[in-house]
C-alpha cells in the first residue's frame, strides 16, 4: 500500500503518459491526436515538476529565514518544455487546418483513402 | 575577440539571420543572406575541426556561467566533423534551392522557406555543439519544428499528411528523450554531459538510469529512423520539396546518429551500454534487418524519391551497424559513413529534384530517355548511384571497406558478408533508374526537355566531384573519423576505469575530485 | 626493342595506362569525322604496343618498374608494379587491340552500326583499364581497375540498345558485380585482416602462422569472386554478353575481360598464396574439381548450341578453366601452362570470333547449321577458322598444343588424375564441336534455296583474321617470348 501512496505522483504520470500515448496511436481524428500528444507531454511535465519537490521545502524564491527550498531547476526546464509543446501544438493545429482545406476532412481513415498509397 | 566565441557562431548566425530573412521576404536578398550565413557557418566549422584535430576539445561556457551549473558547448572531433558535413551540405543545397523551389512552392512561401531553413540549420548546429543534455532536447525540437514546416511547404497535398505523421512521431521521439534525461537528472542532479557521465558511473546498476537509457535510445531511434521506427521517413522525404529532401536526407537523421553516439560513448560509457544492457546485439540485428528490408523495399517502388528514401533508411542501418560493433574501427566506419552518405544522398536527391524541375514528376516513367535529354543530371545520378553501390574510387567504397574491415576485426564473418550482400540490392534499385534513363525512349512531347539551370547543376556536380575526391583522397575524412572515434573510446574507457579504481565513492566525493575527468587524458 | 629509352621506367607505366585513355578522349573529340577518328584509334593502339614492348624489354633485363599513385587508405595505395605475367598479358592485349581496331572498323561500317564514337571511346577506355590491371601492384589496385573494367565494358555489351541488349547487360553486370562485391571484395578484406598486407609477393603473403581453414575459404572466395574467369556456376555472363557486336566479343570477351579474370586468379595463386602454399590447402583441390567440371560441362553445352557465337562462348568458358586448372595444380609446369594458355588461347579464340563476325557481315548467317559449303565461297576465312579450331583442340602445329602440353605435364607430375581425365575429355569434346563445322564448310554442298553471291569478307575484316591465324601458328614455332615471361614469373631459370 505504501508503495502506491508514497509514489502517487509517479502513478499519475504513468496514467497520463499511457492515456496520451494511446490516444495518439488510436485516435482517428487528427485533432484528437494532438490532444493525446499534449496529454503525453503534460505527463512528462508532471514527472519533472513533481521530482523537484523537496519534502518540507517552500517555493524557490529567496525569503528571510527559510532554509529549505524546492529545486527550481526542473521548473525552468519545464517552462522551456512547455514552450516547445505549445509550438508543436501550434504547428500541428495549423497543419490540421491546411489538411482540412485540402482534403475536406480531418479523419485519418478518410483522407488515407483519397490518396494513392505511397 | 571573435575567436573566443567561434564555438557558438554556427548557432548564432543562422538564428539571427532567420528573422531578417523573414522580413526581407521572397527577395533574392534573402537567398543571398542565407547562403552567406550558411557559408560562414561552414567556414567556422572547418576552423573548429582543424582546432580539435590539433588542440583538443573546445569548451565554451554560454553567458560565462561555468559548467556544470551553466550550459556548456563542447566540441570535439566527432561533432566538428559532423558539423562540417551539415553546414557544407546546407550551403550547397541553398545554392541549389533558388531555382528548385520556384517550381515546387508558391511564390509567397519562399521567404518562409529560407527562414525555416535557417532555423533548422541553427537547431542542427545546436544539437551538434551542445554539451548539455537538456539543451540538446531544446535544439532537437527547434530543428524538428523547422523541419515540419519545411516539409509542409510543397504544393502536393500529401506533404501535409506526411508532415503530420512526422510531427506526431517526432514529438513522441523527442519526448522520450526528455523522459530519459529526466530520469538521469533524478538520479544524478546534473544535466551536463560530462558531469552526468561521472555521476552515472558512481552507481553499479540502477533501474532508473537503465530506464533512462532505454527511453533515450528509443527516442533517438525514432529520430534517426532506425527500423522499425522509420515509418515517418518515406512519406516525408517523398512529398517534401526536393531541396528540403536533399537537405534533410543528408543532415537530420545523421545528426540523430551523432546524438546516439554521444549518449552511448560519452554519457553512459560503451561498456555499460553494450555489455550490461546487450545493446550491441539489439542494434546489430535491427541494423541488418534495416539494411535488407529497406533495400528490398527500395527496389519495388515506382517513385524514385521513395526509392532513395528507403535507401537512406538502409544506409542508416549501416551506420548503426558500425556502432554496434563496439570497436574503434567500427565507430570510425560509422562516422565516415555519416560524412560520405551526406555527400552521396545530397547529390542523388539534387539530381532527382532537377528531374522534377523539368518533368514535373519523379515517377520512374518520367526518367525515360533522360540520359539523352538531361545528360549532366543523369551523369550526376549515375556517379552518385555508383557511390551508393560501393564502386571503388567513390566514397561509398571507402565506407564499405572500413565497415567490412571492422566486422572482420571482431570475427563477425557473417555480418561482413551481409554488409556486402546488401550492396547488391543497391545495384538493382539504382540500375532500374539508369536503365529507364539510358535504354528507354522518352515519351512523345518530351523532346523539348532541356538541362536545368546552372545554379542547380553546379552544386549538384560539386557534390558529385566531392564524392570522387573523398573516395580517392581519404586523408581528411579518415583522419578526422579516426581521431574522433579514438577520443570517444578513450572517454568511455577512462570514465569506466576511473570509476572502477575509485570503487564505491558517493556522487558527492566524485565531483570533488578531478572534476570533469574525461578531459584529464587529453 | 625499346623505343622509349629516354624515359624513366615508371613513366612507361603512366604511358601504358594513359595512352589508351587519352586516345579515348580524342576519339570522343573527333567523333564527327569518322576517318580521323579511326586513325586516332589505330595510332593509339600502335603507340600503346610500342610502350608495352619497351616494358617487356626492361622486364626481361630484370629492371624493376614500379609507380606509387596515392594512398587511398592509410597504408593501402594505388600502386603499380610490373611483373612478367602482367607483361605477357599486356603484350597479348595491346597487340590484339591493333588488329581488332582494324577489324572493328570493317565490321561496324559493314553492318552500318550506330553510335560508333561511343563504341570506340568505350573500347579505348576498357583497354586502359586492362593495362592498369596488368600492372597492378597490390590487390586493392587490381580490384579498383577490375570494377572499372566491368563498368567500362557495360556500354559495349549493351551497344545495340534494344531489349535483348538490356537483358544481356543485366545478366552481365548482375553476375560480375555480385561476385566481385560479395566474394572478391570479401576475400580481399579478409586477406588484409589476416595478414595486414595486400601486396603481391612471389611465394605468397601467408606464412605458417595463418589458419589453413581460413586460407582455404579465402581461396574459394577468390576463385568464385573473380567472376570474369567464368567458373561455373558464375559463367552465365559470358554467353549473355554475346549480344554485343562481334569485335567486342572478340577482343573483350575472348581476350581482355576473360583474360583479366584468369590473370587475376593466376596472380592470386602465384603471388598471394604462392605455388607451394597452394599445395598445402585442401581448398585447392576443390577449386580444381570445379574447374575440371566447368571444362567438361561447358564443352558438352557447346555441343548443343547451334548459334556459332554461343558455341564459341561456351568453348571460351571451358578454355578458361584450363588456366584455372593450371593454377590449382600447384606445380611449376601447371602455372607455366596456365600462363602460356593466356597467350595461345587469345590468338586462337580471337581468330574464331573474327571468322564468326566475318560470316555474319558477309553472308548474314549466325547458325552452324547454315554454314554448309561456305568454305567454297570464303576459303581463306574458313582456313583461318580451321587453324583456330586446331589450336582449341590442342594439336600441333597450332599454339594451343604448347600450353596443353605443359598443363598435362603438370597434372601428371602431381598425379592429379581428375585433371588429366578432364583435359583429355575436353580435347575430344573440342574436336566434336569444331570438326563438324569445318567438314560442313568445305565438304558439304550449299543448301538448296540459298542464293548467296558473296565472296570473301572485305579486306579490313579479312586481314586481321589472317594475321591472328598466322600468329597462332607462329607462336607454336617460336614460343620463346611468352615462355620466357612465364618462366620468369615463377623465377625458374629459362
Amino acid at each position: 500500500m505504501n508503495h502506491v501512496l508514497d509514489y502517487y505522483n509517479y502513478w499519475i504520470v504513468v496514467f497520463l503518459m499511457m492515456s496520451g500515448f494511446y490516444i495518439v496511436i488510436s485516435a482517428n481524428n487528427l485533432v484528437k491526436k494532438i490532444v493525446g500528444l499534449n496529454i503525453f507531454q503534460t505527463s512528462v511535465f508532471m514527472l519533472y515538476i513533481s521530482m523537484g519537490k523537496v519534502s518540507g521545502g517552500t517555493a524557490p524564491i529567496v525569503v528571510e529565514g527559510v532554509t529549505q527550498y524546492s529545486n527550481p531547476l526542473p521548473h525552468v526546464l519545464i517552462l522551456t518544455a512547455i514552450v516547445v509543446g505549445v509550438a508543436t501544438t501550434a504547428v500541428g493545429l495549423s497543419l490540421i487546418v491546411r489538411i482540412k482545406r485540402a482534403y475536406g476532412t480531418v479523419e485519418e481513415n478518410e483522407f488515407e483513402n483519397k490518396d494513392d498509397a505511397i | 575577440m571573435l575567436e573566443q566565441h567561434l564555438a557558438v557562431l554556427p548557432i548564432l548566425l543562422p538564428l539571427m539571420a532567420a528573422p531578417i530573412v523573414l522580413i526581407l521576404g521572397r527577395n533574392a536578398l534573402s537567398w543571398g543572406l542565407a547562403i552567406l550565413v550558411s557559408g560562414l557557418a561552414c567556414f567556422v566549422a572547418w576552423q573548429l575541426l582543424a582546432a580539435t584535430l590539433s588542440d583538443g576539445v573546445i569548451r565554451y561556457a554560454v553567458g560565462g556561467w561555468a559548467p556544470p551549473w551553466g550550459i556548456e558547448m563542447r566540441i570535439d572531433t566527432a561533432n566538428a566533423f559532423v558539423l562540417l558535413a551539415v553546414t557544407a551540405i546546407s550551403t550547397f543545397v541553398l545554392l541549389y534551392s533558388k531555382e528548385s523551389i520556384k517550381k515546387e512552392m508558391d511564390e509567397s512561401q519562399h521567404g518562409l522557406f529560407y527562414t525555416a531553413y535557417l532555423l533548422c540549420l541553427a537547431g542542427l548546429s545546436g544539437i551538434l555543439i551542445t554539451g548539455d543534455a537538456f539543451n540538446l532536447f531544446v535544439f532537437l525540437e527547434i530543428s524538428s519544428l523547422a523541419t515540419y514546416t519545411l516539409v509542409s511547404l510543397a504544393r502536393d497535398r500529401r506533404c501535409l499528411t506526411a508532415t503530420f505523421r512526422y510531427l506526431v512521431m517526432g514529438t513522441i521521439g523527442a519526448t522520450f528523450i526528455l523522459i530519459g534525461v529526466g530520469m538521469l537528472y533524478m538520479k544524478t542532479g546534473t544535466l551536463n554531459m560530462l558531469d552526468l557521465a561521472e555521476r552515472i558511473h558512481a552507481y553499479d546498476s540502477s533501474r532508473t538510469i537503465n530506464t533512462g537509457l532505454a527511453f533515450i535510445m528509443v527516442g533517438v531511434s525514432i529520430k534517426l529512423a532506425l527500423f522499425p521506427l522509420h515509418a515517418w521517413l518515406p512519406a516525408a522525404y517523398t512529398h517534401a520539396p526536393s531541396a528540403v529532401t536533399a537537405f534533410l536526407a543528408s543532415t537530420a537523421t545523421k545528426v540523430a546518429v551523432y546524438v546516439m553516439i554521444r549518449f552511448i560513448f560519452t554519457v553512459f560509457g560503451a561498456e555499460h551500454v553494450f555489455e550490461d544492457m546487450s545493446m550491441d546485439w539489439i542494434l546489430m540485428v535491427l541494423a541488418i534487418v534495416a539494411i535488407f528490408k529497406c533495400s528490398y523495399m527500395a527496389t519495388v517502388q515506382s517513385n524514385v524519391k521513395t526509392v532513395l528514401a528507403y535507401s537512406s533508411v538502409a544506409q542508416i542501418g549501416y551506420m548503426v551497424l558500425g556502432i554496434s560493433l563496439v570497436s574503434a574501427t567500427g565507430l570510425m566506419a560509422s562516422l565516415i559513413h555519416i560524412f560520405n552518405h551526406a555527400l552521396m544522398k545530397g547529390a542523388l536527391f539534387m539530381a532527382v529534384g532537377a528531374v522534377f524541375y523539368r518533368m514535373g514528376s519523379v515517377d520512374i516513367k518520367a526518367f525515360r530517355g533522360l540520359g539523352r535529354l538531361m545528360p549532366w543530371t543523369m551523369a550526376a545520378f549515375t556517379l552518385a548511384g555508383l557511390s551508393i553501390i560501393g564502386v571503388p574510387l567513390t566514397v561509398g567504397f571507402v565506407s564499405k571497406w572500413y565497415l567490412v574491415t571492422a566486422a572482420l576485426e571482431q570475427n563477425h564473418w557473417v555480418v561482413a558478408g551481409l554488409v556486402l550482400a546488401g550492396s547488391l540490392l543497391a545495384v538493382v534499385y539504382i540500375g532500374r533508374v539508369l536503365e529507364a534513363a539510358y535504354f528507354q525512349q522518352p515519351d512523345e512531347g518530351q523532346a523539348d526537355v532541356k538541362e536545368v539551370p546552372l545554379t542547380m547543376l553546379i552544386p549538384m556536380w560539386l557534390l558529385v566531384l566531392a564524392n570522387v575526391y573523398f573516395g580517392v583522397d581519404t586523408s581528411l575524412t579518415s583522419e578526422a573519423a579516426k581521431h574522433a572515434s579514438d577520443l570517444l573510446f578513450q572517454n568511455s574507457d577512462a570514465i569506466s576505469a576511473l570509476m572502477d579504481s575509485l570503487h564505491g565513492p558517493t556522487a558527492q566525493a566524485v565531483s570533488e575530485t578531478s572534476g570533469l575527468t574525461g578531459e584529464v587524458l587529453q | 626493342m625499346n623505343l622509349w629509352q629516354g624515359l624513366a621506367p615508371s613513366q612507361l607505366i603512366v604511358l601504358a595506362v594513359l595512352v589508351p585513355f587519352v586516345g579515348a578522349l580524342l576519339v570522343a573529340a573527333t567523333g564527327k569525322k569518322p576517318n580521323l577518328r579511326e586513325a586516332v584509334t589505330l595510332v593509339t593502339a600502335v603507340t600503346l604496343f610500342t610502350v608495352v614492348m619497351g616494358i617487356t624489354d626492361l622486364t626481361l633485363q630484370g629492371t624493376p618498374i614500379s609507380l606509387h599513385i596515392i594512398d587511398i587508405f592509410p597504408g593501402l595505395s594505388i600502386q603499380f608494379d610490373v611483373e612478367p605475367l602482367g607483361v605477357l598479358f599486356a603484350l597479348v592485349a595491346s597487340f590484339l587491340w591493333i588488329v581488332t581496331s582494324v577489324y572493328a572498323v570493317g565490321y561496324m561500317r559493314g553492318n552500318n552500326e550506330g553510335n560508333q564514337t561511343r563504341f570506340f571511346f568505350c573500347f579505348a577506355f576498357s583497354i586502359s583499364s586492362v593495362m592498369a590491371i596488368c600492372f597492378s601492384g597490390n590487390l586493392l589496385t587490381l580490384f579498383v581497375f577490375y570494377e572499372v573494367l566491368t563498368l567500362a565494358t557495360y556500354p559495349l555489351v549493351t551497344h545495340a540498345g534494344n531489349d535483348a541488349a538490356k537483358q544481356g547487360g543485366r545478366t552481365y553486370l548482375g553476375i560480375l558485380l555480385s561476385t566481385s562485391i560479395c566474394f572478391l571484395l570479401f576475400a580481399i578484406v579478409g586477406t588484409y585482416s589476416l595478414t595486414g598486407t595486400l601486396e603481391f609477393k612471389p611465394g605468397g603473403v601467408f606464412d605458417d602462422t595463418h589458419n589453413k581453414a581460413i586460407m582455404g575459404l579465402l581461396l574459394v572466395l577468390f576463385s568464385f569472386g573473380i567472376g570474369k574467369a567464368a567458373l561455373m556456376p558464375f559463367h552465365r555472363w559470358l554467353p549473355a554478353a554475346m549480344v554485343a557486336p562481334t569485335p567486342v566479343s572478340a577482343l573483350l570477351h575472348a581476350v581482355a575481360v576473360v583474360k583479366a579474370g584468369v590473370f587475376s586468379i593466376l596472380k592470386v595463386a602465384v603471388y598471394v598464396f604462392g605455388i607451394d602454399g597452394l599445395s598445402e590447402l585442401t581448398a585447392t583441390d576443390f577449386v580444381l574439381y570445379m574447374a575440371a567440371a566447368t571444362m567438361v560441362i561447358a564443352s558438352i553445352i557447346a555441343l548443343t548450341k547451334d548459334n556459332l557465337k554461343a558455341r564459341l562462348a561456351y568453348s571460351t568458358v571451358a578454355q578458361l578453366s584450363y588456366i584455372v586448372l593450371g593454377a590449382m595444380l600447384a606445380t611449376t609446369a601447371g602455372a607455366i601452362g596456365g600462363a602460356m594458355h593466356i597467350a595461345t588461347h587469345a590468338f586462337g579464340k580471337i581468330t574464331l570470333f573474327f571468322v564468326a563476325g566475318a560470316i555474319y557481315t558477309t553472308a548474314h548467317k549466325k547458325l552452324v547449321s547454315e554454314l554448309d559449303g561456305i568454305g567454297k565461297r570464303m576459303p581463306l576465312t574458313m582456313a583461318a577458322f580451321t587453324i583456330g579450331a586446331i589450336s582449341m583442340i590442342g594439336l600441333p602445329p597450332a599454339a594451343g598444343f604448347i600450353s596443353k602440353w605443359y598443363l598435362l605435364l603438370g597434372a601428371l607430375d602431381v598425379g592429379q588424375w581428375v585433371a588429366v581425365i578432364a583435359l583429355v575429355l575436353s580435347t575430344l569434346l573440342n574436336a566434336a564441336y569444331f570438326i563438324p563445322i569445318i567438314y560442313a564448310a568445305y565438304f558439304k554442298q550449299e543448301k538448296a534455296g540459298h542464293h548467296d553471291t558473296h565472296g570473301e569478307a572485305s579486306l579490313p575484316i579479312l586481314i586481321p583474321l589472317l594475321i591472328t591465324a598466322a600468329m597462332t601458328l607462329l607462336v607454336f614455332f617460336n614460343p620463346d617470348l611468352p615462355l620466357a615471361l612465364a618462366k620468369q614469373m615463377l623465377e625458374v631459370s629459362p
